[in-house]
C-alpha cells in the first residue's frame, strides 16, 4: 500500500505515523511537505498528523487546511481514498470541511495528556474494520483543542448515519456526546482526536492502535 | 484603508475561556458581570479599493469558522 503522510510546519506526530504505518503496511509512506500541490502516483492512504501546525494561530488547523495540498487532499478524498486525521490533523480536516462540526478548546481549559477509554461505534469502517462494534479499547490523547462541537441536528446526523467511529468512554474534554472521533459521509475520511501512532507494540504499553492500520491495509490491500 | 474584523463566538457556542475570565472578575472583587465571552479583534491594512465582497470572502474563507463564529466588517 502506498501511503503518505502530510507534514505541515508545527507538525510534531508525523514521524510516529510513519513508523507505525511502516511497521503495519511494511512501506514507509511518502513523506509530503505542505506546500507541495500533488500526492505521489497511486497514493492509496493519506494521513494528517498531530502536532500543533502554525502554532495553532488563529484556531487550530485552520491555516493548515488553507495549504496547497489540501486541495489534492480533497480530490483524493473524493475519489474514496481513505484519509485518517489524527489530533491536529482531525482539526485540519474539520477546518477544511472534510469533516462537519469544529474542535474547540477543551472543557476544563486544561491540556490533556493521557490513556483514555473509547468505545468503538462503528465497526464496519475501512478504519475500525478490526474492531468489535461497543468494544472498549485504550488510546492515548495529548490535546488542549479536542472539544468537538457540531450542532445539534448534525450531531444527529452523524448518529443516525453510524458516522461516529469512537466515543470516549467517559467525559474528557466536553466534546458534544463524547464524540472522540467522526467519518465523512461516504466513510473513508476520519478524523480523531486520541493517537492511535501511539499503541502500535507493547512496548507502548498497549497495541489497541494497531488494529486501525491493519484494518486499513487490509481495505486498501498490500 | 483599514477593517477591523471583530469574531464571536455564535449564541449556544459553550465559551470555556470567557468563563474563566468570568470566574477572573469574580475572583478580583468585580460583582455585577452577568457573562463574558471572548472573541478576536483582526485589524486589515488594505489597499485602496478592496471591495466588500473580497472582505466578505476573507472573512468566510479563513478568518472565521461559520460553524461556530460570527463576524463583522467594520471599514475605517
Amino acid at each position: 500500500m502506498k501511503s503518505a503522510v502530510i507534514v505541515f510546519p508545527g507538525s510534531n506526530c508525523d514521524r510516529d505515523l510513519a513508523v507505525a504505518i511502516e511497521q503495519v503496511t511494511g512501506r514507509a509512506p511518502a513523506m509530503v511537505w505542505h506546500r507541495e500541490t500533488e500526492l505521489p502516483d497511486g497514493t492509496g492512504l493519506i494521513a494528517l498528523p498531530g502536532g500543533f501546525s502554525y502554532g495553532d494561530y488563529l484556531r487550530t488547523g485552520a491555516i493548515s487546511a488553507r495549504s496547497p495540498i489540501m486541495d489534492a487532499v480533497a480530490k483524493a478524498a473524493d475519489r474514496g481514498v481513505p484519509v485518517l486525521g489524527v489530533c491536529n490533523g482531525f482539526q485540519v480536516l474539520t477546518e477544511a470541511g472534510l469533516l462537519p462540526g469544529a474542535l474547540m478548546r477543551n472543557a476544563g481549559l486544561n491540556f490533556i495528556c493521557r490513556d483514555v477509554a473509547l468505545t468503538v461505534e462503528n465497526a464496519q469502517s475501512a478504519f475500525t474494520s478490526r474492531y468489535d462494534a461497543g468494544e472498549t479499547i485504550t488510546i492515548p490523547v495529548a490535546h488542549h483543542d479536542g472539544n468537538y462541537f457540531a450542532d445539534a441536528d448534525t450531531l444527529d446526523r452523524l448518529e443516525g448515519e453510524g458516522r461516529v467511529a469512537f466515543r470516549y468512554a467517559e467525559a474528557c474534554n466536553g466534546s458534544a456526546r463524547n464524540i472522540a472521533g467522526i467519518l465523512n459521509a461516504a466513510g473513508n475520511v476520519l478524523g480523531m482526536m486520541p493517537h492511535p501512532e501511539r499503541k502500535i507494540e507493547a512496548a507502548h504499553g498497549g497495541t489497541d492502535g494497531r488494529r486501525l492500520f491493519e484494518g486499513l491495509l487490509e481495505t486498501v490491500g498490500a | 484603508m483599514k477593517a477591523r474584523i471583530f469574531v464571536t463566538l455564535k449564541n449556544g457556542v459553550l465559551d470555556p475561556q470567557g468563563k474563566a475570565i468570568h470566574h477572573a472578575l469574580e475572583g478580583l472583587g468585580f460583582g455585577g458581570v452577568n457573562d463574558v465571552r471572548q472573541g478576536k479583534l483582526i485589524e486589515l491594512d488594505l489597499a485602496d479599493g478592496t471591495s466588500d465582497a473580497d472582505i466578505e470572502a476573507m472573512c468566510t474563507k479563513l478568518l472565521a469558522n461559520t460553524v461556530i463564529e460570527n463576524f463583522r466588517i467594520e471599514r475605517a
